[in-house]
């Protein structure tokens, strides 16, 4: 058990290495900051001076070394637009964004488990049938014309919500709909399909033959194992809770990390752009290591497989 | 001797959706009480299907005509509670792979557990120390610690036993065997065998046993009925089958077994293959593979008459010369 998750942890930590690097390299790669936040057309000297005050005239190995020094000590820099430490940034931005996307995550779970369960149970029938459209529309949709449309309903011709902002919880509703809807209906088709495979199991017949009542079967027998599939999907699902809203909170102009990634990458603005990314990869990292951990919870096959594999 | 379970003109259909594919057309068979059958015949004849109708376990998609009744009760188109009763308790019902008929998430103990709590009322330790009995009955070695196993834990043919014991806890006046000893080692076919004939002679269970392989079944049942193509096409006392078999296909079947005395001789194989259920060929399903047809067999679907006092079989030739 220990030399599984020993091997996971410096797994995640060569992910989050790579993720770090990647994010490095492409960025410095993509545009010059100094002419962004200067403008193209700012006294050569003012660039020069920019360039060398951020570092940014040494050669990458050098800029590279220091940046990974520099996060060892837990500095992550600071943002070139405002000399605010990049951290700071994004930490204040945090709860905007887990804001939506909690409530969003809830609302994914709430309602696609229960509405894949209820097609497969259904199977071919119209409940499935119906089910299984409103999840094709949901998930071919793109967030931006799902939301759009909803500000168009909802706020301009109902008036009943607003269309942006963030003032009060009623700002909220939009977004955390736009938001779920999509994931509602990813993990009802996904749901779906692991409960249909599971259902043609051979010992799904045998606890029917046992004498159990329909009902009894699906909770006890088919659910645990259709849950295995699906811990997947949910852990996806909570590895994007603060890198998942871009888009939406462009759309509703909601002050999130997301919004702030937008802005930070068309200026450039170094630091800030890879504290965000560092924080994504985190998230995911933690995310795939919690659904790890679970797997061997629900799933006694991988349990002891893993004992024999550290004895 | 009295009759446990009856089936008559047993019919099945499974909607494909685009199409109707009949399976099963028009089974009779009678099951005593402690008697034991052996139900013969290639992958695909309707010999599991004949007994997952009996119990209800086809799914949606399965049409089921005919009539089946346990003890004088009606198990064809009673609510879905009537059946819930009748499986487990009346009727237990064990299949080919154990590894995959066990939950892989459950522990062994309480997927026995669950079964004693639902025939005979048995929770906590009373359902444990009875698991473990049950466990000891099939023959597992060191029962209590394999109560907190799982199924992977275990090689197929303690599986197999954990699969029987789970069939014995509702105490049943019969057991379906589909195919227990096939996905196992031949050694261990052997034991599980011999378990199940054990089991019989002790509590004076009905059994089924369905099988491929005559010889499986020839040292476990009192009478054998062989399956062609969704069709009884002969049955029989077993010695009188074995020493007299009057369908070519039991006589192809007869000929792939190996003698164990006797002088050795070329085992010869059935030529062909079971037709596709959607595609049966015209007549008798069996006439395109028949070393004996003649063009009457493609006429008409023979019908299972009898061939002797206690012997049936669906072949006109046969037919046409006992008349004769």
């Amino acid at each position: 058990m220990l030399r599984y998750l020993s091997t996971r942890l410096v797994r995640a930590l060569l992910t989050i290495c790579f993720v770090v690097t990647f994010a490095f390299v492409i960025l410095r790669l993509s545009g010059d900051p100094a002419l962004l936040i200067l403008s193209p057309d700012a006294p050569p000297e003012a660039i020069e001076a920019f360039r060398k005050s951020w570092g940014l005239d040494r050669p990458l190995w050098e800029q590279y070394f220091h940046y990974f020094a520099a996060i060892a000590e837990g500095n992550l820099g600071r943002s070139m637009r405002d000399g605010r430490p990049a951290l700071d940034l994004v930490l204040e931005r945090v709860p905007a964004t887990l804001a939506l996307t909690i409530p969003a995550l809830i609302l994914k779970i709430g309602i696609g488990i229960p509405a894949g369960i209820y097609a497969a149970l259904n199977r071919n029938k119209l409940a499935d049938r119906l089910t299984m459209l409103f999840s094709v529309a949901g998930f071919t949709v793109p967030s931006f014309v799902l939301g759009l449309v909803l500000v168009l309903i909802f706020a301009v011709n109902l008036g009943w919500l607003p269309s942006g902002g963030s003032d009060s919880w009623v700002h909220g509703i939009l977004p955390i709909i736009t938001l779920g809807t999509a994931g509602a209906a990813v993990l009802a088709r996904f749901t779906r399909s692991a409960m249909l495979e599971v259902l043609g199991q051979p010992y799904i017949r045998t606890a029917s033959a046992k004498g159990l009542a329909w009902r009894r079967v699906v909770v006890d027998h088919a659910l645990p194992n259709a849950a295995i599939p699906t811990v997947t999907i949910v852990g996806f699902m909570v590895g994007s809770l603060v890198a998942g809203a871009v888009v939406v909170e462009s759309v509703f102009s909601w002050p999130g990390v997301g919004r702030l990634l937008v802005v930070a990458v068309a200026n450039r603005d170094l630091a800030v752009v890879q504290t965000i990314l560092l924080f994504v990869a985190l998230t995911m990292v933690c995310a795939n290591l919690t659904v790890d951990m679970l797997y061997g919870w629900i799933d006694p096959r991988l349990r002891t497989r893993r004992v024999a594999g550290a004895g | 001797m009295e009759t446990l379970v009856s089936i008559r003109g047993l019919t099945v259909d499974f909607d494909l959706g685009h199409r109707v594919v009949r399976v099963l057309h028009g089974v009779d068979l009678t099951i005593g009480r402690g008697q034991a059958v052996g139900l013969v015949g290639e992958s695909g004849s309707g010999k599991s299907v004949t007994w997952l109708a009996a119990l209800g376990l086809l799914g949606p998609r399965a049409h089921v005509g005919g009539s089946v009744t346990l003890g004088g009760e009606p198990l064809l188109g009673v609510p879905v509670r009537r059946l819930e009763a009748v499986r487990g308790r009346r009727i237990a019902m064990i299949f080919q792979d154990p590894a995959s008929a066990l939950n892989p998430v459950h522990r062994i103990g309480r997927q026995l557990g669950e079964a004693l709590r639902l025939h005979r009322g048995l929770e906590g330790q009373a359902a444990r120390a009875e698991a473990r009995r049950l466990l000891d009955r099939v023959g597992i070695a060191d029962a209590g610690r394999r109560l907190d196993d799982y199924p992977h834990q275990l090689s197929g043919g303690m599986n197999q036993r954990v699969m029987i014991a789970m069939a014995l806890a509702g105490e049943p006046d019969m057991l379906v065997a589909d195919e227990p000893t096939t996905a196992l080692d031949a050694t261990i076919q052997a034991q599980i065998l011999d378990l199940l004939r054990e089991l019989r002679r002790d509590g004076g269970m009905s059994m089924v046993l369905i099988s491929h392989d005559l010889g499986v079944v020839a040292e476990n049942s009192d009478r054998i009925a062989v399956m062609y193509a969704g069709r009884i096409v002969e049955e029989a006392p077993t010695a009188d089958l074995f020493a007299n078999p009057r369908h070519p296909y039991t006589s192809g079947l007869l000929a792939a077994l190996p003698d164990l005395e006797g002088p050795r001789r070329r085992l010869v194989a059935i030529p062909g293959t079971v037709p596709d259920p959607a595609h049966l060929p015209p007549g008798c399903a069996f006439a395109p593979r028949c070393p004996q047809a003649i063009d009457a067999c493609i006429r008409a679907v023979p019908p299972l008459e009898h061939v002797g006092s206690d012997h049936r079989a669906a072949c006109i030739r046969v037919q046409t010369a006992v008349a004769a």
